[in-house]
């Protein structure tokens, strides 16, 4: 899993081989806190198909602000440097998995 | 085999595991959000013992106390519950299986929907059931808050922190909240109370831009915080036969049994407490739950 900055965003997000699935979420926020074992677990089972960031939008205002961000959990899909899809709210094991599947369909 | 499964981690749940271990029952607690509903009040100041204490700050105290006694609080969902030989059997997503012999249901409320034009589609984009979670995005921003009851007013007084204006919209006359908030909410110069009306329809682009009212009004506003209460999660007990209200409140006696042998509710998702939604009734539905565990058991 890897914790996204200003530093780190263009190396990791926009120059990415593989689709990218970023999380942002706060400490404040108890359904993220609730999503963040999922996601773990869920970066783990794509590992090589997709990669799994976090971006804590507390000391990363401006990138959650970049990106439409107006509500957490967020989860945003890039491709080729591009943002294609989102998942907004919590949402259970399953129900990630769906989507991300039919995401990855596309891309 | 665990004496009791409490599934929920909320107030009531865990409440419920600490009066188990007390009891000396083996007891677990099982509920995909440690702190539940509790986690979205900005501040409690109606707590004893904590004048004025973070939601979310003092569920983890509950944690740490929980722990301390040594039950184990698992983070994860439960997604389906089997009777098997007079036992419980309660599954998770991560497919592991705990059985009990007596269950206490703790597991709340999910936010209650204005089911309007917009509220999905903006969801994230200006729509909110959590002012803990978003508000910060709204900082300088004008806002609504939807409802009247304390967690209404208890978010709109966090937003006035930090937001141009917040509107309350509420469709009585009178703010069912405490009168403390209340009074909190009139004395504050950038919240602005209007009475008597429902939301029809959320507006806006890429964005929300604006609502309109049952008046024909429309106002602008970039953010909408709905706090309309709860609705109770029962889904996992469609099958098992425990009797609910025409609301879907899990009905209980004075010792929070339900209708089923072996299977006890606690918390915002019964008819206890008078269907009063608050850290201390849920506490108490929790304690009294665990007890009456004990005494069934022993009973046996």
């Amino acid at each position: 899993m890897i914790d996204l900055n200003k530093e780190n965003f263009e190396k990791e997000v926009m120059q990415s081989d593989l689709p990218v699935i970023v999380d942002f979420w706060a400490e404040w926020c108890g359904p993220c806190r609730m999503m963040a074992p999922v996601f773990e677990e869920l970066s783990h089972e794509y590992k090589g198909k997709m990669k799994f960031c976090k971006l804590n939008t507390q000391y990363e205002p401006g990138l959650a602000r970049n990106f439409g961000v107006r509500g957490i959990p967020t989860l945003i899909v890039f491709d080729q440097g591009k943002p294609v899809d989102s998942i907004v709210g919590f949402g259970a094991k399953d129900v990630l998995k769906h989507k991300i599947d039919g995401i990855l369909k596309k891309v | 085999m665990y004496d009791v499964v409490v599934i929920g981690a909320g107030a009531a749940g865990m409440s419920a595991g600490i009066y188990a271990a007390r009891y000396g029952l083996k007891a677990v607690v099982i509920g995909r959000e440690m702190g539940g509903t509790a986690n979205n009040a900005h501040l409690v100041e109606n707590y004893p013992g904590f004048k004025s204490i973070n939601g979310m700050e003092l569920m983890e105290k509950f944690a740490e106390h929980l722990k301390s006694l040594g039950v184990k609080l698992e983070n994860v969902e439960v997604v389906g519950i089997d009777r098997n030989n007079g036992h419980f059997t309660v599954k998770t997503a991560g497919n592991e299986k705990f059985d009990g012999k007596s269950l206490i249901l703790a597991m709340g409320t999910v936010r209650r929907k204005l089911n309007i034009p917009g509220e999905d589609e903006f969801l994230g984009k200006g729509v909110s059931y959590c002012a803990t979670c978003d508000g910060p995005f709204f900082r300088d921003k004008v806002v609504a808050v939807v409802g009247g009851s304390d967690g209404a007013c208890n978010t709109a007084v966090q937003l006035a922190e930090y937001c141009k204006k917040v509107y309350v919209f509420y469709r009585k006359e009178k703010l069912r909240a405490e009168p403390f908030w209340v009074a909190k909410i009139e004395k504050n110069k950038r919240i602005e109370v209007v009475h008597n009306v429902n939301v029809k329809e959320i507006m806006g682009d890429k964005f929300v831009k604006a609502v309109k009212l049952d008046n024909n009004k429309k106002i602008d506003i970039e953010g909408i915080f709905i706090e309309i209460g709860g609705v109770p999660q029962i889904s996992l007990i469609k099958n098992m036969g425990v009797k609910v209200d025409e609301k879907n409140h899990i009905v209980i006696d004075s010792s929070q049994r339900t209708n089923v042998d072996g299977v006890y509710a606690a918390g915002d998702i019964t008819t206890g407490s008078n269907k009063w939604s608050q850290i201390i009734t849920a506490s108490a539905e929790g304690a009294t739950a665990a007890r009456a565990v004990f005494y069934d058991l022993k009973k046996e």
